[in-house]
């Protein structure tokens, strides 16, 4: 094939040599329709092309295709690229609450309280956190920022993670409640905490959270009450378009905490789920979505097969458990694809692992009409890679769009790479 | 003939002497010390353990046995008490008791640092060092305490203050009522030591670590202090040299604690006798080359409520095992000749003394050395054998008398006699009821039968469906409760009456009557079912970690990718021959010489990963961080061979791991290499090498940044300051090298250590981050003409990177890590790449025992980040460590004569898709995932199988404790402690 040069941006960044040592500017919509041409296009659902054509145009996917001629489409500004893939999103997380662990003023996401219903994520995520380029450049272009502690975290929102603001980085604003459910097991030995399990106060606690609920969805189904913060958070809960996510480990309490919402006709998240593979009938029969928080991690229990948070999602897959991948923190966040790849290594295909930090996740945040796939008629918020970007050797993100803006994958890091390379190098 | 002389000849001399006893304290009223003479006869006489002597007679006067043994002529005033039926055994010594020793006072702490000890005086300066304690000034009858004792067969207890890490003086006390004068019979006995800092507030030492370092400089100080003249006075230390000789006994948390202990004897000369746990049956053959004699706990745990299996899953293999091996733990321990005493330390509750006993009589503990273990061998070691421990004539007067077989289930303890003076426990001289009686009673005549203890007479109607008998005994008064068929009902006591018991009940108006029961004859004994006797099984493997341990066999690893991670590169389709630990042979075609035989098609051999940062496998404390310089403590001292992340570790492919100190002070302590034998002995995982590491450290943990506010007082607390720290610390070590060279120097485990580091034999890895502190270092290493050797984390390495070629100093980095705290703000992952491009010699580690599974993944993120090429990549992890460990001739390449430390992948080894099929160590095989699988299989049905013995203990109405899971910690650089 015979390509007109002058449209065709070979797939790596021409970085600037100049160090900014600062988070690269927001970038402005594309100002023509774009065409990528693809070595391998793996749409998000499962599926994969070879060979194949990805145009958008003003920031939504118009069609997908096999390779064809540039002269086609002239009006398209043309891509070589050798792997494509939709957007990768990093669910729970605190990016841009949380700058650096250690350093108490730039922690943001645990406020005092117990039950914090009525916190809001998103107004304090730092759209110039130096964290957020560090993500995008390894494929993460799409966020859910989440606060956590107490019994009722707050409620996140998610993000895309090329903003001026928080204003126009929200793409769901307060999209779900947070809760954390009580610990029923108990623990003993190093560092174990006191929590009501130790206390025998379970029941106190669910009656608790109870007393909230009932308390919310009255408050919630009347008008013109007195304005109660806590419980003006639950509008939306009750009616479906707040979602609800129980972060929590124990097979006990994923029940317990199921069980709960239904009765309230809620169909909650898991987030944790480290028991999951134990009651993947429940979870599944339920209809109960679960993210799994970093996979990358020791077994819970001294006798558990040594690899089984490494093979949990093949094990939720096989099941039928709709589920994603998620990272603690905020900087940890651009490893997420080499745990989906781990996951590979333990029984799933590379492209059903690829659906756990793109589709699945766009499904359970609630975004799955715009994000997650490729498909023609959804946002054009892409990566490009010059390898398998769910393997660390091969992953090279050179080149992304967010809404079918060219982001800007520079970042300090990139900056103090180049600067010493000039250093020692020359180069 | 000779004998019985003898025994007279005895008599004469002890009754002649004793005639009058001096008496000291001011008596109020007229003195009424009789003694007299008493004599036990027709009793079982448990001379010693292996001596039993029917129709015995035991003589006692003055505390002291004046005869012992059959057919005695009884002196004419003797008291007669006569044992028919009754055994009499030499009463028991408990070697590890706090009995009447009042408890050291905890004190208030106070928030932030202590770094001297609160004591005041001129005592030895760490507060949990105080010999000079001396438990017989504390020490106070405590009536309620010995009766409980003495009811269990004890007659005489070693104590101590139980606070501390050297304890002090322990005494020696007899178990009876009389005054603190005259029950103590040692005031001064024994020396004691733990690891556990006790009472003391002061900060050091805050790990197991520092306990034993502390010890170790304790004793080396004593040393000092018997020979030198002394410039300055400690008192604990004289103190403890004038009690020099004594006999040292150490306390320990765990069987792995337990050869810690051991081990710092054997440095000092010291042969400890060391009070175990119940689990020595985990390293038993470790527990018999200490050679101690052990104090033994019948600490059974009680079983898990495991009703709800998903409380079940939490428990641990190891844990639930415990509960069924720990009953057998007195007999292994016995089977492999190793000498013990028992004591009842441990027991939360006394009442399980005895279920505790009959439990491992009934798991083949044989009962002559229960008694051996109970009293000659706690004698021995008291070296009192010459006067208790057995029922001989000179020996005092502590025995104890009960109806039959102590170690038979049924059997009571009836009385405890302590130098010579009688205690009860069960009124068992009263009048015995025991018989077959006529009762006339509403007009009808009925057969009664009497059996049970004569304290617990039982009573039941012949035949029983005529009614219900109820008695009980007080004071040689029955009471009773009849209820005959039809329902009549009579209540009232009774007394006996020559063999016939008058019975004293009152009518329907109240006045009182009395009516017999006629003696016809002895009660109807019932005949004991014959108990089949269970053979005792030892179960088949103690812990799941020593499941099949690998053999020692030659491999051949067929027609692999081998990356050999030196001058050959990468070899497709090659053979490697191991045997005898090592690598033999590589090549293509390689002949099996009597190899197993495994096809590497497809596959890829890489050498074992190296982790250069690791801190699993380290028992209690990875950070000595109280003081600014602990060069003293060793990483070695607590290997924690029991760590389950050794095995997880091992099945990712790390082969040597340097287990480091904390970073929480600028000179940590000194590291270990293991090899991560999973299963073995703590010892038998050291990597033996000459050259040894010490951690050190710089930045934020060290200045405590960010400890909270109330840790702002320790020096440094600025980068400046660690500086100062370096440069006092070399400066004294250089001194005290200059004063080793006179006689009479204290050894100063600190300065050795940093001494070591002067003469080339230590070697520094020092986690650091920023570059102008590591600029710094390389500057000071300068000046006192050292070179630091390793920098780990190096996250600013790629700033310096040009200096540190120069230096000549290696660098330990994380692939990606940053964000964490302020110092690593600058943090890159170009950094791994940068370094090596430069000519650093790098490598990637973990810090952390998850991302010690997959290094080989953080190895290829430098591809990814810096496009270093796969086989650099994998040099990361493999030979470059090797290299800065000082042990490249030994491991990190594939060559002949290296070690055989191999791991085999079932795919591209730098890839997240791949994962190690088989790794070797040694030559042996310790992970395998095909055997993996099935030993999980295994653990499972053990796990289920132990779990129905639970579900069924409790069914049987046993107690039982509630079921959860037990963390354990997992250590980074900057865990508190």
């Amino acid at each position: 094939m015979k390509l007109e040069m002058k449209n065709i941006f070979i797939g790596l960044v021409l970085a600037s040599t100049l160090a900014k040592a600062q988070v690269p500017s927001p970038a402005a919509i594309e100002n023509s329709k774009v065409w990528i041409m693809a070595g391998t296009l793996h749409i998000g659902n499962g599926k994969v092309y070879t060979n194949a054509s990805l145009r958008f145009d003003k920031g939504i996917i118009t069609a997908i295709d096999s390779f064809r001629a540039p002269k086609d489409f002239p009006d398209h500004k043309i891509f070589l690229a050798k792997h494509v893939y939709a957007g990768l999103i990093a669910p729970n997380t605190t990016l841009g609450l949380n700058e650096v662990d250690a350093i108490r003023s730039t922690r943001d996401y645990n406020e005092v309280g117990q039950n914090n219903a009525n916190i809001r994520s998103l107004i304090a995520y730092n759209t110039d956190s130096k964290v957020i380029p560090t993500l995008r450049s390894n494929g993460i272009l799409l966020a859910q920022i989440t606060p956590s502690g107490g019994n009722i975290s707050g409620q996140s929102s998610v993000v895309q993670l090329d903003a001026w603001n928080w204003e126009d980085a929200a793409i769901k604003v307060d999209d779900a409640l947070h809760i954390n459910w009580p610990r029923m097991s108990l623990q003993f030995g190093w560092g174990a905490e006191s929590s009501e399990a130790e206390k025998g106060q379970i029941e106190m606690a669910i009656n608790a959270m109870n007393k909230i609920f009932s308390d919310a969805k009255s408050y919630c189904s009347s008008k013109g009450m007195e304005v109660n913060l806590k419980l003006e958070a639950f509008r939306g809960v009750f009616g479906g378009t707040k979602k609800v996510f129980v972060h929590t480990d124990g097979a006990r309490e994923m029940i317990s905490a199921v069980q709960f919402m239904q009765r309230y006709g809620i169909k909650p998240v898991i987030v944790g789920g480290d028991e999951s593979h134990l009651i993947t009938k429940f979870l599944r029969d339920n209809q109960i979505a679960v993210i799994l928080i970093r996979t990358h991690n020791l077994p819970s229990l001294p006798d558990d097969d040594i690899d089984l948070p490494y093979k949990m999602p093949k094990i939720l897959h096989d099941s039928g458990v709709l589920y994603c991948l998620a990272d603690v923190s905020a900087w940890q966040q651009r490893n997420l694809p080499f745990q989906a790849g781990t996951s590979v290594a333990f029984g799933l295909t590379a492209e059903q692992a690829l659906m756990a930090i793109t589709k699945n996740t766009a499904e359970i945040l609630g975004i799955s009409d715009k994000y997650g796939t490729l498909e023609v008629g959804k946002s054009a918020t892409i990566i490009v890679s010059e390898g398998d970007i769910l393997d660390m050797k091969s992953s090279k993100v050179t080149r992304a769009w967010i809404d079918g803006r060219p982001i800007d994958l520079d970042d300090t890091q990139k900056q103090l790479n180049r600067k010493y390379n000039t250093k020692y190098f020359g180069k | 003939m000779y004998l019985i002389k003898k025994f007279l000849t005895l008599y004469l001399l002890v009754s002649g002497f004793m005639v009058w006893a001096q008496i000291r304290v001011p008596q109020n009223g007229v003195v009424d010390a009789f003694e007299g003479i008493t004599a036990f006869t027709n009793c079982t006489l448990i001379k010693d353990p292996q001596t039993k002597v029917l129709n015995a007679t035991l003589i006692i006067q003055n505390a002291k046995i004046i005869a012992a043994g059959p057919a005695l002529i009884i002196p004419k005033e003797a008291k007669i008490i006569d044992l028919h039926g009754k055994w009499v055994y030499a009463s028991f010594i408990d070697l590890w008791s706090e009995y009447g020793v009042a408890k050291a006072q905890n004190k208030a702490n106070e928030r932030g640092p202590q770094f001297l000890s609160s004591k005041k005086g001129a005592w030895y300066w760490n507060e949990a060092i105080h010999p000079e304690v001396k438990a017989s000034e504390v020490f106070s009858v405590q009536k309620e305490e010995a009766k409980a004792m003495r009811d269990l067969g004890f007659g005489l207890a070693v104590c101590h203050q139980q606070n501390g890490i050297a304890r002090g003086t322990g005494l020696v006390v007899a178990l009876g009522n009389e005054t603190e004068q005259k029950m103590i019979i040692n005031s001064s006995y024994g020396h004691y030591f733990s690891f556990n800092k006790g009472n003391s507030t002061q900060d050091y030492p805050s790990s197991l670590m520092g306990s034993i370092a502390l010890l170790r400089q304790f004793y080396c100080d004593s040393k000092w202090a018997m020979g030198a003249k002394e410039n300055e006075i400690d008192l604990s230390l004289k103190n403890y040299k004038l009690s020099q000789g004594m006999p040292h006994f150490f306390e320990t948390g765990d069987v792995q604690d337990l050869l810690r202990a051991d081990k710092i004897g054997d440095e000092f000369g010291i042969q400890y006798t060391l009070k175990g746990n119940g689990d020595e049956y985990q390293f038993i053959d470790e527990v018999k080359r200490t050679n101690t004699h052990l104090i033994l706990p019948l600490n059974f745990p009680e079983a898990f409520d495991v009703e709800d299996p998903l409380d079940a899953r939490l428990i641990g293999l190891t844990e639930l095992k415990h509960w069924e091996m720990a009953p057998f733990n007195p007999v292994m321990v016995y089977n492999k000749g190793i000498e013990f005493s028992m004591t009842l330390a441990g027991l939360k509750k006394y009442d399980k003394f005895w279920t505790n006993i009959y439990k491992s009589i009934a798991n083949g503990l044989t009962e002559e050395y229960a008694l051996r273990a109970l009293t000659t061998n706690p004698a021995k070691v008291l070296k009192m054998e010459a006067l208790y421990g057995t029922l001989e004539v000179g020996k005092f007067a502590n025995f104890i008398i009960t109806d039959g077989n102590v170690f038979k289930e049924g059997t009571t303890i009836l009385e405890n006699w302590v130098l010579g003076k009688q205690n009860v426990n069960i009124d068992w001289q009263n009048s015995n009821y025991s018989g077959k009686y006529n009762l006339a009673f509403n007009d009808s005549t009925y057969t009664i039968n009497i059996n049970g203890k004569s304290w617990q007479p039982k009573a039941e109607f012949q035949p029983k469906t005529k009614g219900e008998l109820k008695l009980s005994l007080k004071n040689g008064f029955i009471t009773y409760q009849l209820t005959l068929k039809n329902g009549k009902f009579s209540n009232g006591s009774g007394y006996k009456t020559g063999n016939n018991i008058t019975l004293i009940s009152s009518d329907s108006l109240g006045k009182p009557m009395t009516f017999s029961a006629v003696y016809i004859g002895p009660a109807d004994v019932p005949t004991d079912s014959i108990k089949k006797k269970t053979e005792a099984l030892v179960p088949k493997y103690a812990l799941p970690w020593q499941y099949n341990l690998p053999k020692e066999l030659s491999y051949l690893i067929a027609n692999a990718t081998v990356w050999t991670c030196g001058s050959q590169g990468k070899l497709e389709n090659t053979d490697v021959l191991i045997k005898d630990g090592k690598i033999i042979g590589l090549g293509k075609g390689l002949i099996n010489q009597g190899a197993v035989k495994i096809d590497g098609t497809g596959m890829h051999l890489t050498p074992g990963i190296i982790d250069e940062h690791s801190h699993i496998a380290i028992s209690k404390g990875v950070n000595e961080g109280t003081q600014s310089i602990t060069s003293e403590v060793r990483i070695e001292d607590v290997i924690n061979a029991k760590d389950v992340n050794i095995y997880r570790q091992m099945a990712g492919g790390v082969t040597t791991s340097h287990l480091l100190h904390g970073s929480a002070n600028a000179i940590g302590g000194q590291t270990a290499l293991i090899k991560l034998k999973y299963g073995e002995a703590p010892e038998n995982l050291k990597f033996p090498n000459d050259h040894r590491f010490i951690k050190f450290a710089l930045g934020e943990n060290v200045k405590q940044s960010n400890w909270g506010d109330f840790n702002t007082i320790r020096f440094p607390q600025t980068r400046m300051g660690v500086e100062q720290v370096f440069q006092d610390g070399f400066m004294r070590a250089k001194a005290y090298g200059d004063l080793k060279k006179t006689i009479g120097y204290r050894t100063d485990l600190e300065l050795e250590a940093l001494l070591e580091i002067l003469n080339a034999k230590r070697f520094i890895t020092c986690h650091s981050y920023v570059q102008s502190e590591i600029n710094m270092l390389m500057h000071l290493a300068d000046s006192f003409g050292f070179k630091v050797n390793t920098f780990t984390h190096i996250l600013e390495g790629y700033k310096v990177a040009d200096k540190m070629k120069n230096h000549g100093v290696a660098a330990s980095t994380f692939s990606d890590w940053w964000g964490y705290k302020y110092e690593v703000v600058d943090a890159i992952p170009y950094n791994p790449g940068i370094m090596q491009k430069v000519g650093v010699l790098t490598g990637i580690n973990s810090d952390d025992a998850e991302m010690g599974r997959r290094l080989n993944q953080e190895a290829a993120k430098a591809i990814k980040y810096s496009d270093v090429s796969e086989i650099d990549a994998l040099n990361m992890v493999t030979t470059n460590p090797a290299k800065m460990l000082h042990i490249d001739n030994r491991v990190g390449q594939i060559r002949i004569g290296m070690d055989a430390d191999l791991v085999l992948w079932d795919g591209q080894p730098l890839s997240n898709y791949s994962k190690p099929q088989t790794t070797w160590i040694d030559g042996k095989i310790y992970f395998d995932r095909t055997e993996d699988a099935k030993k999980r299989l295994e653990i499972s049905k053990e796990r289920q199988r132990i779990i129905n013995d639970m579900l069924k203990a409790k069914k049987k109405g046993e107690s039982t404790r509630k079921a959860g899971k037990t963390l354990e910690p997992e250590y980074h650089c900057d865990s508190e402690n």
